[in-house]
Order: structure tokens, then sequence, then C-alpha cells
């Protein structure tokens, strides 16, 4: 067995990071790499294509009913889906109540204590949002992912939580072992995508792994429930998703510490491209009406 | 000689013998690998300079010794001077055992407390189940009359809202509907011990006072000429709060103390186990609202609780823990006043007996200098009254003191030609201290049993007034305030100096020419 590889996947909420993240390890599994996926959202999304079905059990859930986590067995949280794919999900409190950021702690210890990684060739964290505070950090914390894989858009809120990001890897980066593994571009049709995404990249000190295109297919397998290399493996969509699984593959150790740009600098990418018209200082702040 | 059962040694001796000196030399030989005593040394000196002085005070990222404790400490002080109220401090129980042994060791009484027992699960789904479980555990064990509720870093952290899991642990059948669960927020890493007497004081005033957290009607004050009066955090209370009563009571003043736990920290040893004694009634509190007017003795306590209280209509008026005779005089005429009576002679004879007191001392205490360290009200006290008996306050340094706190002290030093070299330092600790005890030496330091670390470090005698003394016991006992405690403070500074005098006198045939009988 090779040593065991980590990644994980972040983005701005509502991207298709837990889309792209199923789809680009069902890919995987495809090359032979038994995968464990680790779902670090309250809303125990991250492997719903995977299982076919949104994962009732998860370990704050199993824990809260048992008293503590120290009462739960391994197999009671651990779900296998497709091609093999072991599944969990930290789950987390209600809205608005308790620490989910905690709840992201307690479920990876419990899961590093308890020999969920052993047997395993890659461990997929699907991390929510942003990154909030210290306990969606967990994952990129020393001797845990060793790449970041940021799904973002031509979107300029995409963007600028990639780059947010960014900030959080670099804050690891130069004590530990994390690097940004790179960009993944979801595509949402904005002008000029791939061109914004590339020079984010650049910018980010990292590279555009791989450009997603949109295609409606992904809807159709999503409603089942299902990954579409699973759903229609031979589509050129599923193509895309193994495409960018060879890369993530290959891609092992060639990971960098970011470079995070501040807002001015994100806005004057953004400006270069023609995406947003030079600003004209006396025009911020007003209506449309006093324009 | 190892210890034996017919000659059991203490600690201080027994590690004095042979053997036990020679194991703790072989292990600072072989095991410890300490630096070159040369180089200690070295650095010990240099700790001492000015220049080591302004890099202590450049520390930014770092506190050493803070001479101050935690917000939900002042709240557990406040709670347990209610009848029959038990302190709930909803948070992880390592915090709740800390509050109750502090206490403990300070007044060698049980405090009894109680805690949610937040454990991870909680920290992760918040805390509502142990609210549920806790009061209805804390209400059937130990029926108190009232579970007074503050928080802890953790719960705090999560963002858990005391005031809608209160009212779910009422619906879910906890306690009754109709039980008072006052309660307040006290986020640990906000202030100190002070603040949280603050909020706690409040947030018991507010439930009592403002219609229950909407449960009940909103008091409307009808005065009833009564006078309540707020203590403050205070290490003295069991002597003080005493004190005041009798003080009170030879004035004439109808009055309420707020929250008296000067019984409950007290109880005698008479076979009965009391976990409640004395405090404040349900009654007495609710009825405060009617009063007209609130003395608070320490302005820094009761910075939020004072105009919660003016705006019930109240005159306030607040002190700075009046030690000196021109202080006590201030409270007792302010007291007279708004209470509507005359000041008795008797009091005006123990006013003449103080000054007798300082007069007859004065030689000894006058242009000595002093460094004081402590919570804001305590070291202001402290200070005008050393000023006033001729002293030096030269340094003054309280961790818990903020920018009003400064420019209070400053403007008293500037009223005394004795306050002409004093220093006032805010948000500072004792590791500071450390370095002015050195820099601008002083005859006595006066603080709590922490500073037995200065003296031995700066062989400054201390002098010990303030919280908590764990060293020297039943302190707690006697007054520090009214004229009799300006005179048992007189009578602590003043032995002190005196057994600095004795002990600077005793060599035989050296020293001893003033080793005097009188002095």
């Amino acid at each position: 067995m090779a040593s065991l590889r980590q990644i994980a996947f972040y983005g701005k909420g509502g991207i298709g990071k837990s889309t792209t993240s199923q789809n680009t390890l069902a890919g995987l599994t495809e090359m032979g790499q038994k995968i464990l996926i680790v779902g670090c959202d309250p809303k125990a999304d991250s492997t719903r294509l995977i299982l076919h079905a949104k994962a009732q059990d998860t370990i704050l859930s199993l824990a809260a009913e048992a008293g503590s986590v120290e009462d739960l067995e391994l197999e009671d949280v651990l779900k296998v889906g497709f091609g093999d794919i072991k599944c969990v999900e930290s789950g987390g409190p209600e809205p608005g109540v308790g620490c989910a950021g905690r709840g992201v702690i307690t479920a990876i210890n419990f899961l590093e204590e308890n020999g969920a990684y052993d047997d395993v060739d890659y461990v997929s964290y699907d991390v929510l949002g942003d990154v909030v505070c210290g306990g969606f950090a967990m994952p990129i914390r020393e001797n845990k992912a060793q790449e970041i894989y940021i799904v973002m858009s031509g979107e300029m809120m995409a963007m600028y939580a990639a780059n947010n990001i960014s900030k959080g890897i670099l804050k690891y980066a130069n004590s530990g072992g994390v690097r940004l593994g790179g960009l993944v571009c979801n595509e949402r049709k904005t002008d000029k995508e791939y061109d914004l995404a590339e020079s984010l990249a650049g910018k980010l000190g990292t590279k555009l792994i791989h450009f997603v295109p949109r295609d409606n297919i992904v809807q159709h397998a999503e409603l089942r429930r299902m990954t579409v290399v699973e759903y229609a493996p031979e589509s050129k969509q599923a193509g895309e998703y193994r495409t960018l699984a060879h890369k993530v593959h290959n891609n092992a150790g060639n990971g960098t510490i970011p470079t995070p740009i501040t807002m001015d600098e994100l806005e004057d990418l953004l400006m270069e491209h023609g995406i947003m018209p030079t600003i004209d200082e006396t025009q911020v702040g007003k209506k449309a009406v006093e324009a | 000689m190892a210890q034996n059962a017919d000659n059991v040694l203490d600690h201080f001796d027994l590690f004095r013998g042979p053997e036990y000196q020679e194991m703790l030399a072989n292990k600072k030989a072989k095991f410890e690998h300490g630096h070159d005593p040369a180089e200690v040394e070295r650095v010990r000196e240099w700790l001492k300079t000015e220049e080591y002085q302004e890099k202590n005070f450049a520390r930014e990222a770092l506190t050493v010794n803070p001479a101050k404790a935690c917000q939900p400490l002042g709240a557990v002080f406040v709670a347990v001077g209610f009848n029959g109220a038990i302190p709930f401090v909803h948070g992880s129980q390592g915090c709740v055992a800390y509050y109750r042994s502090h206490f403990s060791r300070h007044f060698k009484e049980p405090t009894s407390c109680v805690s949610s027992s937040m454990t991870e699960d909680a920290a992760v789904f918040g805390g509502l189940n142990n609210m549920i479980d806790g009061l209805a555990n804390t209400y059937s064990m130990y029926k108190p009359k009232m579970i007074v509720v503050s928080t802890t870093c953790m719960a705090e952290v999560i963002g858990d809202d005391l005031n809608a899991f209160i009212k779910t642990a009422k619906e879910k059948g906890s306690v009754p509907a109709d039980f008072d669960v006052p309660f307040s927020h006290t986020p640990a890493f906000v202030g100190s011990h002070i603040t949280g007497y603050d909020n706690a004081m409040k947030g018991v005033l507010e439930h009592f006072w403002d219609g229950k957290a909407g449960t009940a009607e909103k008091s409307t004050p009808v005065k009833n000429g009564s006078i309540n009066f707020l203590g403050g955090f205070d290490g003295y209370t069991v002597g003080n709060l005493r004190e005041i009563k009798r003080i009170f009571n030879e004035m004439g003043v109808k009055y309420t103390i707020v929250g008296d736990n000067s019984d409950v920290w007290d109880t005698p040893t008479d076979g009965e186990f009391r976990m409640y004694d004395g405090g404040t009634t349900i009654e007495e509190v609710t009825n405060a609202v009617h009063a007209s007017a609130t003395i608070s003795m320490q302005e820094y306590c009761t910075e939020k609780t004072l105009p919660f209280i003016a705006d019930h209509g109240q005159e306030v008026a607040a002190f700075n823990h009046p030690i000196s005779v021109k202080a006590t005089d201030k409270f007792l005429m302010t007291v007279a006043k708004l209470a509507g009576v005359e000041i008795p002679a008797s009091l005006e004879k123990e006013r003449g007996r103080l000054v007798d007191a300082i007069a007859d001392s004065s030689a000894h205490i006058h242009g000595k200098k002093f460094a004081i360290y402590g919570d804001p009200d305590l070291c202001y006290g402290l200070a005008e009254f050393l000023l006033e008996l001729g002293a030096e306050p030269t340094t003054v340094l309280a961790t818990n003191g903020n920018k009003r706190w400064e420019e209070k002290m400053k403007a008293l030093f500037a009223s005394s030609p004795f306050g002409k070299d004093c220093q006032v330092y805010s948000q500072k600790d004792l590791w500071h201290l450390r370095s002015l005890l050195f820099t601008r030496p002083v005859d006595f330091l006066i603080g709590n049993t922490y500073g037995k670390y200065l003296e031995r470090d700066t062989n400054t005698p201390l002098i010990r007034i303030g919280f908590p003394i764990f060293d020297r016991h039943h302190k707690h006992r006697y007054p520090v305030w009214g004229y009799q405690g300006g005179l048992n403070v007189l009578v602590t500074i003043l032995d002190k100096i005196f057994d600095t005098i004795d002990a600077n006198t005793m060599i035989a045939g050296k020293t001893d020419y003033s080793f005097d009988i009188i002095r």
C-alpha cells in the first residue's frame, strides 16, 4: 500500500464542492484507489451521491444519542457506497446552537483514533463554505490533508472565497506540510471565466488544475442521487471528472504555498479582464438614480 | 533522620534531613542540567535593572501572574449572598471546582456551587440539555430557594443563550415555572471577577425588579425610605458586612444588604451542616426596588449595576472601598443624608479613637513608602488612607483597573503633598510589579497572598491585605470598613512595621542597640 494521501475540497457555499468532489473521487475509484470521504458539514450531504442517500447516522448525532463520542464504534458511522468508497459524515448541531467547528474536530479525532484511516489510499475531506473558524481548518492542520483543492467559478464572491481559503492555508503552510493543490473551476458561464480562473490561480501562486464545463447531465444524475461517473459512465462529463481525477492523482507533492492577494488586487484582476469597469471613485456609494 | 511514627516531622523539617538533602543535590547535579550558577546569578541581577524593566513593560503577548480572577468567581460571590440560593455555573466542571476551592481556601468554609457539567458533545450541540438536567438535579437534590445562573468560557464561546435555555428548561419541568432562576452572562475571558460581580448583581436585580424575564409584572418603585447597600467583591465580606450592619443599626438606618454572604462564609461548628445560611431573602431583594437610595462600597464593582438602579428612580452613591477617616466620614455623612438620620455620638467617639490611634503611631508610619496592588477600589481606599497617614503609596497597581480608575488615582495623588512621587499602573501584572519593586524600592508591599513571592524575590516586607489570603487565617473576620475597620488596617500595617524593625535589630552585640522594648 502506498502511503496515505489526504486531500480536502474547500470553496464558497453552493459552488458545487460536494458534486465535484464526489464525481472526482468516483473517478479515482475506477483507477483502483481505496477512498474514505469525510464530510465536514453539519448538513451532512457530502456523501449523498456516493451512498444514493443522505447519511442519517452522522458521528455527532450518534454520539449525542450514545451520550459521548467514546461510546461509538466505527462501524456505526462508516457506510460503503459506489466503488466501495467509505463514507462518514461528521454532522453537527442544528442551525443557531452549539459549535459546528468543534464538531468537526471531535469527528476527525474520533476517526483517527478508531482506525478509519487504515487500509485506504485516499482520505478526502469535504468542508463547508469558508474557513470561518479553527474547527473548519481542522483538515488543514499538520498531518491532515497534504493538498487543498479549491472549487470556484468566475463569480466575484467565489473568487473572493477562494482567496480567503488561501489565507487560511497560508496560516498553516509555513508551520506544517499543507499545500494548495490547485483551483478547480466549476463553470458558471460567466464572462471570460476560464481566463479569470487562470489569472487568479497565477496570482495565488497555484494553477487551475481543471476547468469543469457546465453540463446539465450533472443535474440529471443529482436527481437520482448519483455521480455522473456512475449514472452515465460513457458521457462526456464523466470523462471530464475522470480527467480531473487523473490530474489530482498525479498532482501529489506538487502543491504550493499560496500567495493570497488583497481585496483591491482582486478587484484589479476583474478590471484587467474587463469584467468590472474601471472604478470611477466619484461614483462609489452612489445610487442608480444619482448617477 | 527519616520519618517515623514516634516523631512525625513536618515537611519543612523532614526535607532538611541529610538523606533528602543528598537526594535533592543528586537530582540537581545529575538530572536537572541547569545553567551555570554564575549565569543564573548574572541574569538574576539583570532582572533588577532599569534596562530589563523597559523590556518588561514593552511586553505585549504575555501576562505573568495577573492580579485578577475571572468573571464567574464574582458571580458565585454574589449568588451565595442570597438566602437559600445556590450558584449554578453553566459550563464545564473544572471551572466550578476552581471557584469553590478558591473561596474555601480564603474563607476556610465550604462554598456550595453546582455546574452544568458540559462535555464535548455539549460543546458541539450547545448546552441546552445540560441546563435542563442540571436545573432539575439542583432543584431536587439541594432544595434551594433560588438558583443563580452564570456562565464559563465554554458556554460563551459557543453562544449559549441563558434566557432561552432557562425558559425551555422550565417548560420541560426542570423547576416550577414560578421558581426564581436569575441569570447573567459572565464570559470569563472578559474583564475580571469584579466585572462578574457587577453582571451577576445586575442580573439578580433585573430578575426581581424587571418582571422575571418577561414572566411577571415589572415592579413600580414606591419609595419606602430604606437604603440598599452593595459591598462589591470583598475578601473581608464577613467582617465588613457585620460591621456595616452594626453601624447602620447604631445610626437607626432602615437598610437592606443586597447580597449578604457574611453568614454563609462563617457558619458555626455546632453539629449542623448549613449549606445555606443567612443571606438576603427573596422578599428583601424584591422590595429593594422601593428603597430611596443605593450605596455601593466599590464603584468599579458596580459600574453597570448602579446606573441600572438609578434608572429605577433611586439616588445612588459610589465609594472606593473607604478606609481613611476622611473617606469614612464621607460615607457616613452620605448615609445619614440619604436615610435622613443623624450620626450618633457613639460613632463620633469611634472616629476620635481612630484619630487618636493614628496620632499615637504617626512617627512610625509617616514618610514610609508603600507599593499596593489589588482590586481597583481596594487600591484606592488603601492609598487614600496611607496619604492621610502621611505615608507615600508610591506604586499602585491593579491588573483589572481601567482608564477611569487610573485618572481617579492620579487625581488622588495630586490632592496630597505625599502623592508627589506616586505612580499608578493599570492593566499590569505582578511581574511588572517585580521590576518596579527593584527600580522604585519601597519600605512595604501591600497585597494578597501571591505577594509573598515578591516579598521573597525583592526582600520587601509584605502586608497581607486583599483577596485571596490563603496563608494567614481568619483575617476575613475583621472589618476594614468603618472607623473600626480603619483601626484594623492601621494595626495590620503597624504590626508589620514593628516586626520588621525588630527583625533588623536583633543581632546581639551588633544591631541590638535599637532592639527596644518600647516602640
